[in-house]
């Protein structure tokens, strides 16, 4: 076959190439239609919830009673939830995070980091529903030790759970936006007689601030969408309420609860799943908006 | 500036005395909040092991589900998930892989190209419950597939899919421009060129970045309870391979499932203590399912990085 009689004719072999060509990009353009298919979606099924339900009463209301007799359609309860969860894991994700991110990049040794990153990434390949487990049958209990009364279900416990989760995520992408700092930098700062804490400080996480930024998004980003640590550790009732000890719902335990469920796909109530689907979605889109601001705001060049 | 130099030597010497003891203090509390992550994730373990000590053994792996925890078990969960992690690695390696090599190798860079990987990197930020709302429109309703391993499977694949084609690209990057160009050279065309040699090169790559998707993919839990997971079944889809002619079949596609995470999430929200230890165990099997994957990731990536020389 090897004989240059044996290969195919050039002709064959370009429009082959051409056809490969074709191939691979319609496997491209498969994360295009995801995309355009996620927001149609949302939008053509929850149409028919803004049949029922009017846009302000959706987004003013207090109360979030789809499955009551008497419902209500406020999707505020569910978005305060899913702010409290939030903000929980960001008070333990950001901190903890931006320490190792530091720790790593300015003081580890090589051997160290190697080590030590691809053990913190597994925090964040754990399952989610069995960090729920862990939410709900180790951490409420201890929790319950220091704070007498509270409940069972609370957002407190979920959202430290979460936060552990995305220390990874936080930590390892600011600990390369700090190594992409340049050395001279460093040195810079340390011929002025700048200890390695004020360089880190000082000189390397200013210099990195727009991936740092870049970093915090991405975690706030998995905390808003974290689901079954919350339906499962922070009790599925929504409530207004930023008051992290109480039980909550947020817009994914919601999604979560309706879809256990037996509801036919024509009510409102099941509807209602792609309206907070649709919330959720703009959410993320305004968090990850604000973090393109930011990267580009402060972004340095070297 | 001025201040500097008024200070005396020997205030000099005490403030750099105490920023070197808090430099110092920082490397402690650095290690020591790097060393808590880690010992929560080695407690979670253990106390998994611990809570689900009792229920571990070959009864649990080959019981289905039951009303009684002490009968239960997680063969129709076990069975289910790998029957989706099956359709999922079918449909997001090649496709992954693919979308990676058109966007490394041939495309053009221009606002059509930056659109494709605006879209990938978005991908990658949408939370997972979206893809399950995605799925129950699309797969479910519009194109019929119902409740089935099929749905299950192809949602997981466009949730891996992200993580499979920028894995890939990173490896298609990290081989030098020279082996393309001496291929060209020889009159290769370009599908020849990545065929018979950027593809060899980056196999590690890609499987590493397949294994750590499906290892993302196998604890995913709200998808697939979006689409219609049940968690109660008591019965395994049919089997794929049958006796008679033509060997193979594919009802099993077609099959309602459970996972699983699904199985997990059941047990755990059931008020009854009982079944908690059936959680454990089954958190146990499918955190250490997990686990094992990303070691074995790790270890190949290790092991091309070590065997190609360029």
């Amino acid at each position: 076959m090897q004989g240059l009689g044996g290969f195919a004719s050039l002709r064959f072999r370009k429009t082959r190439d051409r056809m490969v060509e074709l191939l691979l990009l319609s496997a491209g353009l498969v994360a295009v239609f995801t995309t355009i298919a996620i927001v149609c979606i949302l939008v053509y099924e929850s149409s028919f919830f803004f049949r029922h339900v009017s846009i302000g009463e959706f987004l003013t209301g207090t109360m979030w009673t789809p499955l009551f007799a008497d419902a209500r359609y406020g999707i505020m309860p569910l978005v305060s939830g899913t702010l409290t969860t939030t903000m929980v894991a960001l008070l333990v994700a950001i901190p903890v995070g931006t320490t190792i991110a530091i720790y790593l990049s300015e003081f580890a040794t090589h051997r160290l980091r190697e080590t030590v990153k691809p053990l913190l990434e597994l925090l964040g390949a754990v399952p989610t529903v069995v960090y729920g487990y862990f939410a709900l049958l180790m951490v409420t209990p201890l929790l319950q030790k220091l704070i007498p009364g509270l409940p069972g279900f609370n957002m407190l416990s979920a959202g430290l759970v979460i936060g552990l989760m995305i220390v990874p995520y936080v930590a390892t992408v600011s600990e390369d936006a700090m190594r992409a700092v340049p050395r001279y930098m460093r040195e810079g700062s340390y011929a002025m007689g700048a200890t390695r804490l004020q360089t880190a400080l000082r000189v390397v996480v200013p210099g990195a601030f727009s991936g740092i930024a870049a970093a915090y998004i991405l975690g706030i980003s998995r905390a808003v969408g974290e689901t079954m640590v919350v339906a499962i550790a922070a009790g599925m009732q929504p409530q207004l309420t930023f008051d992290p000890t109480e039980p909550a719902a947020t817009i994914t335990a919601y999604i979560v609860q309706v879809s256990l469920g037996d509801l036919p796909h024509d009510s409102i109530g099941y509807q209602s799943i792609f309206a907070a689907g649709l919330v959720l979605m703009l959410m993320t889109l305004v968090f990850n908006v604000i973090g393109f601001f930011l990267t580009r705001r402060f972004r340095e060049a070297y | 500036m001025a201040a500097v130099a008024q200070m005396t030597i020997e205030e000099l010497r005490a403030g750099l005395g105490w920023r070197k003891q808090l430099d110092k203090l920082f490397v402690m509390v650095g290690l020591l909040v790097m060393i808590a992550c880690l010992a929560i994730l080695a407690i979670l373990f253990l106390d998994l092991v611990r809570d689900g000590a009792s229920r571990f053994g070959w009864d649990f792996l080959t019981s289905f589900p039951s009303r009684k925890a002490e009968r239960a078990g997680i063969l129709s969960a076990a069975v289910g998930t790998t029957m989706i992690m099956f359709v999922t690695a079918l449909v997001a390696l090649p496709v992954g892989v693919a979308a990676a090599i058109y966007l490394e190798e041939y495309a053009p860079k221009n606002w059509f190209t930056g659109i494709i990987e605006i879209n990938v990197t978005n991908l990658a930020g949408v939370p997972s419950i979206v893809y399950g709302l995605l799925a129950l429109g699309l797969f479910v309703y519009q194109f019929g597939l119902g409740q089935s391993v099929l749905s299950a499977g192809l949602t997981l694949a466009l949730l891996i899919l992200p993580i499979v084609i920028v894995a890939t690209r990173e490896s298609l990057r990290s081989v030098p421009k020279a082996i393309r160009e001496a291929a060209y050279g020889l009159g290769a065309t370009r599908w020849e060129v990545t065929r018979d040699h950027v593809l060899p090169y980056s196999t590690g790559g890609i499987l590493t970045g397949l294994i750590l998707g499906l290892s993302r993919a196998i604890g995913e839990t709200a998808p697939i309870i979006t689409i219609g997971a049940l968690s109660f079944i008591a019965f395994l889809p049919p089997s794929p391979v049958s006796g008679e002619f033509p060997f193979l079949n594919f009802e099993w596609l077609r099959s309602e499932f459970t996972a699983m995470p699904i199985q997990i999430f059941n047990w755990v929200s059931r008020p009854d203590q009982a079944f908690q230890a059936n959680a454990a165990a089954a958190g146990a099997i499918l955190l250490g399912m997990t686990l094992l994957m990303n070691a074995l990731a790790i270890w190949i990536r290790y092991r091309f990085r070590k065997r190609i020389n360029w």
